[in-house]
């Protein structure tokens, strides 16, 4: 009949409006600034450098290489690197960027920097509200506003945090596990018998032969007894 | 003679002169509304409800909405390029004078006939659909026929591009 | 008690025109009733404003504006400081006296409607022989100052927009006019103060509206369809609609005169919602007669509120109509209804009391209303379009 078409519609919209206030699925809005959505996990907006520990200037993972700089497509980092080293997160001595500045009007949330970043020093933020009514420098952040705790890491990106600090655990085992090694064959290389040497270096021989022999066996031993406890 | 009559009445005759001296055809046409509405008002003052409301609703609700249109759908709405006033301006005002006083002298002359103020009837809407119904029920009938024809006329006259070969 | 509060303006107004002296009286009198329309009306206009946008937000799934004030309830007035403090721009080729002249014909011309309506018992300003007619007289005013504001702004949209909205008006005020003839006939009287008395009466408790009736729910309806498509509200405003022509024939106004536009289409929907009521629902009377003893004043308040309700309910609901689908519709449906409704009201009158006319009334309406709504649903060929002049 003529005019059905409008009594349904306006039967719809009367559900609509009364059931909006009872029911939420019929009204979706979301108070801002009140009430905020919650982002999905992988959303980006700008790169904030990593720092382990409590001390952001010593935890800092990057070690200034440039990397990041290099690849960035509107060139918006600039990195003056530093004239000492401190050791990094695996334990080696390596450089720190005694400059980082991040230009946020320039960058475009590529994510390149964080790509190709050996050092998973670069990460990027789920901060958007970073408007300021500084003109000139106030889109400039620098080190000490760009370093964030892990801690922070693993609130907004829990699943990547996890994943990375478990990929620097395996490093450093690895690396410690190499320097570990690296000393013991430093030391059996050191405490192996020598064919050719002279009686003036006899006595120290045996000793080193003693030592020599109770190096290599200690480790062993060591390894056995390890592997008996675990 | 109260001063209400003359207010209206110089309202009505300015806007006449507007509607004949203005430059602007637009302008033109809302001064002739103007006087239509003067007119109104002059029905109204005289205690001729119906005419008056009638009037408004006939003259300015469609006659000048029609002659608005028809001044937009053309190209009236340019300015004259000869000037508004034509050349043979004193015949006109010999002709316009002439015929004021043949007017002015008949309605002078009834008006003499007439019976005076204080006794004009109130004519009530019933009474005007009653005569219109009653007594002149014949010219009512013939005017609605004259109306239809016309409507039905303009109808095909717009008809009538459809059917022409391009 | 009762009698008091339904009269309370009437003898507030008596009392203050009392300490006049005798000469001014009447003058006096009108001045104040014309002072509470011009207050009453644009109260209500600003509390309408937030209505509209809050129920349009609940029926869109949003919560309308709730920034400015508890529930969004100062937004008027925020929007009030906007028209006053925005730059009033007249473009250089408009003409600036038609320009400056058409929002206050509309708004003059609007606020003159109120003058017959009866919003209470004995609270009408004028009571006119030929109520109706005068009102009727007014709204086709309006439509000259629509024209105006087109014309004047030298705006070949404006211009567009003015016309469409023209012709709009025009097409819809014979339906008007021709679905309250019914009542006239019925009631035999032009003057609305007797339209409504004539309502007044209860049998079995239940009042004596026009609406309750077969030809009165017909010619409420058109009366609705056409007094939306007067006001060019929704979903009738193609001359205003912001997709369509920015904003029609108010393009080129800003500031106050954009304000006044607005003011003028919110009261003329108040102006003709009051019409409707006294014709349709009973004007001031209560629905049912126990219900009397509150005041007439609050009853004709809530109807009209009622509609503008409904009003906005219906903008929220449907889509714009096109240019060409609105003069079929008003043309081809609306006024062979009415014309119909008016012979079914005829019958009616001279069939006499009883239950056989209900039968007769309802069942020529509901059957022709019928058949044609078949007849216009099924006459769509799905076929390739036709263009008169592109071939």
């Amino acid at each position: 009949m003529l005019g059905e078409g409008i009594l349904k519609g306006l039967k719809e919209t009367a559900r609509n409006a009364l059931g909006s206030f009872v029911s939420a699925e019929r009204l979706t809005t979301v108070e801002y600034p009140e009430q905020r959505l919650p982002l999905p996990e992988a959303s980006r907006n700008f790169p904030f450098l990593v720092y382990d520990g409590a001390d952001w200037e010593s935890g800092l993972r990057c070690v200034a290489c440039q990397i990041c700089e290099k690849e960035c497509p509107p060139k918006c980092i600039y990195i003056d690197k530093s004239k000492d080293k401190k050791p990094d997160a695996v334990g080696k001595q390596q450089f720190y960027p005694a400059k980082f500045d991040i230009d946020i009007s320039v960058c475009m949330s590529c994510q390149i920097c964080v790509e190709v970043c050996p050092f998973e020093a670069i990460k990027m933020d789920h901060e958007f509200e970073l408007s300021t009514d500084d003109r000139f420098g106030g889109l400039l952040l620098d080190r000490k506003e760009l370093a964030k705790s892990n801690e922070y890491y693993h609130k907004i990106h829990p699943t990547e945090a996890t994943a990375v600090d478990d990929r620097l655990a395996k490093e450093r085992a690895a690396a410690e596990a190499k320097t570990k090694a690296t000393a013991a064959a430093a030391a059996a290389k050191a405490a192996a018998p020598k064919p050719d040497v002279p009686t003036a270096g006899a006595a120290p021989v045996p000793a080193a032969k003693v030592a020599a022999a109770a190096a290599p066996a200690t480790p062993a031993l060591d390894a056995k007894r390890e592997g008996d406890a675990s | 003679m109260n001063i209400v009559f003359w207010i209206l009445a110089v309202i009505t005759v300015l806007s006449g002169l507007a509607a004949v001296t203005l430059k602007n055809t637009v302008h033109c046409a809302l001064a002739v509304t103007g006087a239509f509405a003067g007119l109104a008002l002059l029905f109204l003052q005289l205690d001729a409800q119906f005419a008056g409301f009638a009037q408004i609703l006939v003259y300015i609700g469609a006659v000048a909405i029609l002659v608005v249109f028809a001044i937009l759908l053309t190209r009236g709405s340019d300015t004259p390029a000869q000037g508004v006033f034509s050349r043979t301006w004193f015949a006109g005002l010999l002709i316009a004078a002439a015929v004021f006083t043949v007017l002015g002298w008949a309605v002078m002359n009834s008006a003499a006939a007439l019976p005076h103020e204080n006794a004009v009837p109130t004519v009530t809407v019933q009474q005007i659909g009653q005569a219109l119904m009653g007594r002149y029920v014949l010219p009512l009938e013939i005017v609605a026929l004259l109306l239809t024809a016309a409507m039905l006329g303009a109808v095909i006259v717009a008809m009538h591009e459809k059917g022409e070969p391009k | 008690m009762a009698n008091t509060l339904d009269q309370i303006f009437v003898l507030l107004k008596h009392w203050i025109v009392a300490y006049f002296p005798l000469a001014l009286q009447p003058v006096v009198g009108i001045l104040l009733s014309v002072v509470a329309i011009i207050a009453t009306f644009p109260a209500l206009f600003a509390l309408t404003t937030v209505i509209e946008r809050k129920g349009l937000g609940r029926m869109q799934n949003r919560i309308g504006p709730n920034r400015t004030g508890p529930f969004g309830i100062l937004q008027p007035v925020a929007d009030g400081i906007k028209s006053l403090t925005k730059e009033d721009i007249v473009p250089r080729s408009a003409d600036a006296v038609v320009h400056f002249v058409a929002p206050l014909v509309l708004v003059v011309v609007v606020f003159m409607g109120f003058a017959v309506l009866p919003m209470g018992r004995n609270m009408q300003l004028v009571d006119m022989d030929a109520g109706l007619l005068y009102f009727f007289a007014i709204g086709a005013s309006a439509e000259l100052s629509i024209f105006m504001a087109g014309w004047s702004s030298r705006n070949k949209y404006s211009l567009l927009g003015a016309m469409r909205a023209v012709a709009q008006m025009i097409s819809y005020e014979v339906p008007l006019l021709m679905s309250t003839v019914a009542i006239v006939m019925i009631t035999g009287s032009l003057s609305l103060v007797k339209i409504v008395e004539a309502q007044n009466q209860y049998t079995w408790g239940l009042p004596h509206w026009y609406i309750f009736t077969p030809w009165g729910f017909a010619a409420f309806i058109m009366f609705c369809i056409a007094a939306m498509a007067e006001t060019n509200r929704s979903p009738f405003d193609l001359p205003e609609g912001e997709s369509e022509l920015v904003a029609g024939y108010f393009t080129e106004y800003s500031g106050f005169k954009f304000a006044l536009f607005f003011l003028g289409e919110y009261v003329g929907m108040f102006s003709i919602s009051g019409l409707g009521t006294t014709l349709f629902l009973g004007g001031w009377s209560a629905p049912l007669a126990v219900l009397n003893f509150m005041p007439s004043w609050i009853w004709f308040f809530s109807k009209v509120m009622l509609s503008i309700v409904v009003m906005i309910w219906i903008r929220g609901t449907l889509p714009r109509l096109r240019q060409d689908q609105l003069m079929n519709f008003a043309w081809k449906f609306v006024l062979p209804m009415t014309l119909l409704n008016l012979f079914v009201a005829g019958l009616w009158r001279f069939m006499g009391e009883g239950i056989l006319r209900w039968l007769v009334c309802s069942a020529i309406l509901l059957g022709v209303y019928v058949i044609v709504g078949r007849t216009e649903m099924r006459r769509r060929k799905i076929g390739p379009r036709s263009y008169r002049y592109a071939e």
